[in-house]
């Protein structure tokens, strides 16, 4: 068994245990490598009050799907063919110079991040999903202003105190699940706010009956907001965020059908927990200093998932925001394809067949989403100059409008380098796209050489290396 | 950097300037290195003459704009981490001393004074206060905009026009000519192929550099500090070369490593070896910085002729066309002499500097 190549899958959510349960079916050892304790990812990580409540069809599906994966998933490691390794915090993956084309992939060890290891591979499969997008407005930096995913978090601790008024806010399918799952938990939801007008979608009939579990799964989130008397505000926005302390409230107004604030529609809810989101981008640095290529915001990939580097697959919101479905359709191929490659085969698509017709469908499910739920087309007129945007390192929406108009910034790295926007703690991850919105240039991805931040001891370390090739570039240092 | 400084000079020499650049403004290898305005690693000659120069003017500036361009005077120190390192070291001080530089030998109580936070039991150092530093990206913004230039980012120049004769008449660009009489070179490490373009050959080659930035900490570096070792390396023609650790704060927090150097053309791929051997020696020379994160690391390439020095005036081979290129790994810093330098030639004054050292047309002769 020992001689059997190796995968390392880095990321346990639907994408990297599909992936990792299908490849070790086929003949290879996987490392799975997650930054959580538990397998799960985004999607089956969340508690899923929502699930608990009311159990409706469509998720009680991926519920069963979610079970099917993790006994598969412990059998596998049982037998030895599955090495998971919880709490490990990817910084870089190495790819050897030369022909051996090998990989090392280097983690940092539990919450503290500090201990280092080295896992060694054949081929990497990237299933590091996504992270949530968020526009300022003015008081965004609030307490008591959370995002999306940071709500479905407080469902999850002790953090929840039923009484308590949330509002839910942003754009996009996610806000539905999230205001479910806050009502069932006992919180009272003020209102949905969503920018976008839903109902537009229903006419793209296309796409929507190929997909009758997505729409069970939606007017199952509907349905509950029913019984909870949620009211949904569409083409509505939140303009600013009210509160001394913390939150205490917030406006909402109108939207016209430019995607501008209706003057005179401005009205305030009271509420202490705003969960705002403008949907999910995709995680891309450990793809992006391997050196795969990019398509704007997302991982590159070929039918079979691969990348435009040998040896590196790519599967779930990596590649593309579509969702949990997706994600597990492009693992499961991802998974099949790495583990003929890698066994010397060339893989078959007609074995994962049915994956691959669901992958489209989904895809253009996806892609019709994308479509309708938008951002206010003018949503950066909203945010004042005074407003934060970088939170680490404390630029203002003045400071960036200053640097586009007085200093001939045009494009995201300059206005960086010409206000500091996005060199902090988080690296762009969170302003980024706010900062490209008030600049008035386009979003791109940033080269992020580190996906997490690692102690400089860490990285001091002489790690040994696998061949002698690896230092054909002698260097030194230098003053400047 | 090179081409704001030549804008804002050749601005206040009373000349009408155009700006031309592909990209944005620090575009090039000016937003990818780092602001240090050196005299310490400078051996006695031609390049100490122009940082000496350069240095006087960034003051000089500073008092207009310094705080927008992140201006700090606070000194280099370069440290031994050998009694023969030391010997060297105090070698090149006195030369230096000789040439205009203020360098104080320092060791014990006082160095540790200087740095509280280096590695214990150092044999000594000597202190540079001249050496000082500015954020390039803001100090090429603000030198463009104080002069007042037409700025044209986002245009590329795709050919030299020039009259039967040879002589300089403009540029041509993807968007349209642009007539001028005289036309300056400022294209850094792409400055090969703008000379190119005006049939005047110029051997600029890149220099690959790595830099490594932490999470922001309070003041623990409070100089731009570096082994002796290095020196050597800078005036090194081998591209084979040891490491030597760099290590500064700056005034918005972060700390910098820096900078590495290979010669392996355009590569932009991130080399895990490269970065390990920048954080080994600055771990060495500060040990507090084992547990502090780098966030992110940068890399640039830096423009170098053959013999290591800019090529800075009047091209003899085609008439208007001057050069202000090639400054390897001390860009920034020298800007503001060769702006100075440059703005002279252009309106027909006597330099302050002799340029024969810098003259573009030197590789030519070698080569023949
Ligand atoms: C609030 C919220 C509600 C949602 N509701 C629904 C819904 O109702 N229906 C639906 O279909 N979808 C929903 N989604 C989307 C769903 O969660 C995703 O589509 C799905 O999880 C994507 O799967 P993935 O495997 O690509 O990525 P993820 O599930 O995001 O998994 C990626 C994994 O990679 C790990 N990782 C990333 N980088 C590193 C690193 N450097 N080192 C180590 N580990 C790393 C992460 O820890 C994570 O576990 C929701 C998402 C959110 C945020
Ligand atoms: C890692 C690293 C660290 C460094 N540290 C220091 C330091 O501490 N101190 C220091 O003094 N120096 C340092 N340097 C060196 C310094 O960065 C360079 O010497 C300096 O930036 C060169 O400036 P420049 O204006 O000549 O070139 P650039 O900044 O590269 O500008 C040239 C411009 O020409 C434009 N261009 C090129 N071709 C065309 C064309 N055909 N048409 C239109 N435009 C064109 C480019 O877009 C570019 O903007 C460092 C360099 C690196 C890589």
């Amino acid at each position: 068994m020992t001689d059997r190549p190796r995968l390392a899958v880095i990321g346990a959510g639907p994408a990297g245990l599909a992936a990792t349960v299908a490849a070790a079916a086929h003949g290879v050892r996987v490392t799975l490598i997650d930054a959580a304790a538990q397998a799960g990812g985004q999607f089956y990580r969340q508690p899923a009050a929502a699930l608990r409540a009311g159990r409706p069809q469509a998720l009680h599906h991926d519920w069963r799907t979610w079970q099917r994966l993790r006994r598969a998933l412990d059998a596998h490691v049982r037998a030895g063919a599955v090495a998971h390794l919880t709490d490990h915090h990817v910084w870089f993956v190495e790819r050897e110079s030369g022909e051996s084309g090998r990989f090392t992939v280097h983690a940092l060890l539990g919450p503290e991040e500090a201990d280092a290891v080295a896992v060694g591979a054949d081929a990497v499969l990237l299933a590091t999903g996504g992270y949530e997008k968020v526009l300022p407005f003015p008081c965004w930096t609030l307490p008591g202003v959370v995002t999306a995913g940071g709500a479905q978090a407080m469902l999850k601790g002790t953090l929840v105190v039923p009484g308590r008024t949330a509002v839910v806010a942003g754009t996009g399918p996610l806000l539905l699940p999230v205001a479910a799952g806050l009502a069932a938990a006992g919180v009272q939801v003020a209102a949905l706010v969503e920018s976008a007008a839903p109902r537009a979608f229903l006419r793209r009939t296309r796409a929507l009956a190929a997909q009758p579990g997505k729409v069970a799964e939606g007017a199952g989130y509907a349905a509950q907001l029913l019984r909870h008397r949620v009211r949904t505000l569409a083409r509505h926005t939140v303009v600013e965020a009210h509160g001394i302390d913390r939150l205490e409230a917030v406006t909402v107004a109108a939207l016209d059908g430019e995607g501008r604030v209706r003057v005179g529609t401005e009205r305030r809810i009271p509420c202490d927990t705003l969960a705002v989101g403008h949907g999910m981008l995709p995680h891309t640095d450990l793809a992006g200093t391997l050196g795969c290529r990019l398509d704007g915001l997302r991982v590159h990939v070929d039918d079979e998932q691969r990348t435009d580097v040998p040896g590196v697959w790519a599967a779930g919101e990596a590649t593309g925001i579509g969702g949990s479905a997706l994600a597990l359709a492009e693992g499961h191929i991802a998974g099949r394809s790495a583990a003929a490659r890698l066994t010397g085969s060339t893989p078959d698509p007609q074995e994962w067949a049915a994956a691959a017709k669901s992958r489209t469908g989904l895809r253009e499910f996806a892609a019709a989403i994308e479509s309708v739920y938008a951002p206010p087309a003018h949503w950066s007129e909203q945010v004042t100059d005074d407003t934060v945007v970088c939170r680490c390192e404390e630029v203002t929406a003045g400071t960036v409008r200053e640097a586009v108009a007085q200093l001939g910034a045009g494009d995201l790295r300059t206005v960086k380098l010409l206000t500091r926007a996005g060199m902090g703690w988080c690296q762009g991850r969170i302003c980024a796209p706010g900062v490209a919105g008030l600049a008035g240039c386009e979003l791109t991805a940033a080269r992020r050489p580190f996906a997490r931040p690692v102690p400089l001891g860490v990285l001091a370390e002489d790690h040994p290396q696998p061949t002698s090739r690896a230092h054909t570039h002698p260097t030194d240092g230098g003053p400047s | 950097m090179t081409g704001a400084a030549c804008a804002l000079f050749a601005a206040r020499a009373g000349l009408d300037v155009v700006v031309v650049d592909r990209g944005p403004v620090a575009g090039g290898t000016t937003g990818a290195g780092e602001g240090n305005v050196l005299v310490s690693d400078k051996e006695p000659g031609p390049e100490l003459d122009l940082a000496l120069l350069s240095n006087r003017l960034w003051s000089e500036l500073a008092e207009e704009f310094g705080e927008f361009i992140e201006y700090e005077a606070k000194g280099g120190v370069v440290v031994a981490t050998s009694p023969g390192g030391l010997a060297a070291l105090e070698r090149l001080a006195v030369e230096q001393r000789a040439a205009g530089v203020v360098a104080e030998r320092v060791d014990g109580d006082t160095l540790y004074g200087l740095e509280p936070h280096l590695a214990p039991g150092l044999p000594g150092a000597v202190h540079y206060p001249q050496d000082s530093q500015v954020m390039p990206a803001l100090a090429a913004a603000h030198l463009v905009r104080a002069a007042g230039a037409r700025l044209l980012t986002g245009r590329t120049v795709t050919d030299v026009l020039r009259t039967p004769g040879g002589a300089v008449l403009g540029v041509r660009t993807d968007r349209g000519d642009i007539h001028a009489p005289a036309l300056v070179n400022a294209a850094g490490t792409w400055g090969g192929e703008i000379a190119a373009l005006a049939g005047a050959p110029l051997p600029v080659l890149p220099r690959r550099g790595f830099v490594l930035v932490t999470e922001p900490l309070p003041r623990m570096v409070h100089h731009k500090v570096y082994a002796a070792d290095y020196v050597a390396d800078v005036a090194s023609d081998s591209a084979a070369l040891q490491t030597s650790p760099v290590v500064e704060g700056t005034a918005a927090g972060p700390v910098l490593i820096g900078a590495s150097r290979e010669r392996v053309g355009f590569d932009r791929s991130f080399s895990l070896p490269v970065l390990r051997a920048l954080a080994a020696g600055a771990t060495r020379l500060f040990p507090f910085l084992a547990d502090v994160r780098a966030l992110r690391s940068y890399v640039g390439f830096r423009p170098y002729l053959p013999d290591h020095l800019p090529a800075i005036g009047p091209d003899p081979r085609v008439p208007g066309l001057f050069h202000a290129c090639g400054h390897e790994g001390a860009g920034i810093g020298l800007s503001t002499g060769t702006g100075h330098l440059i703005a002279q030639a252009l309106t027909a004054k006597t330099p302050d500097l002799d340029l024969a050292p810098f003259r573009p047309d030197r590789f030519a002769e070698e080569a023949a």
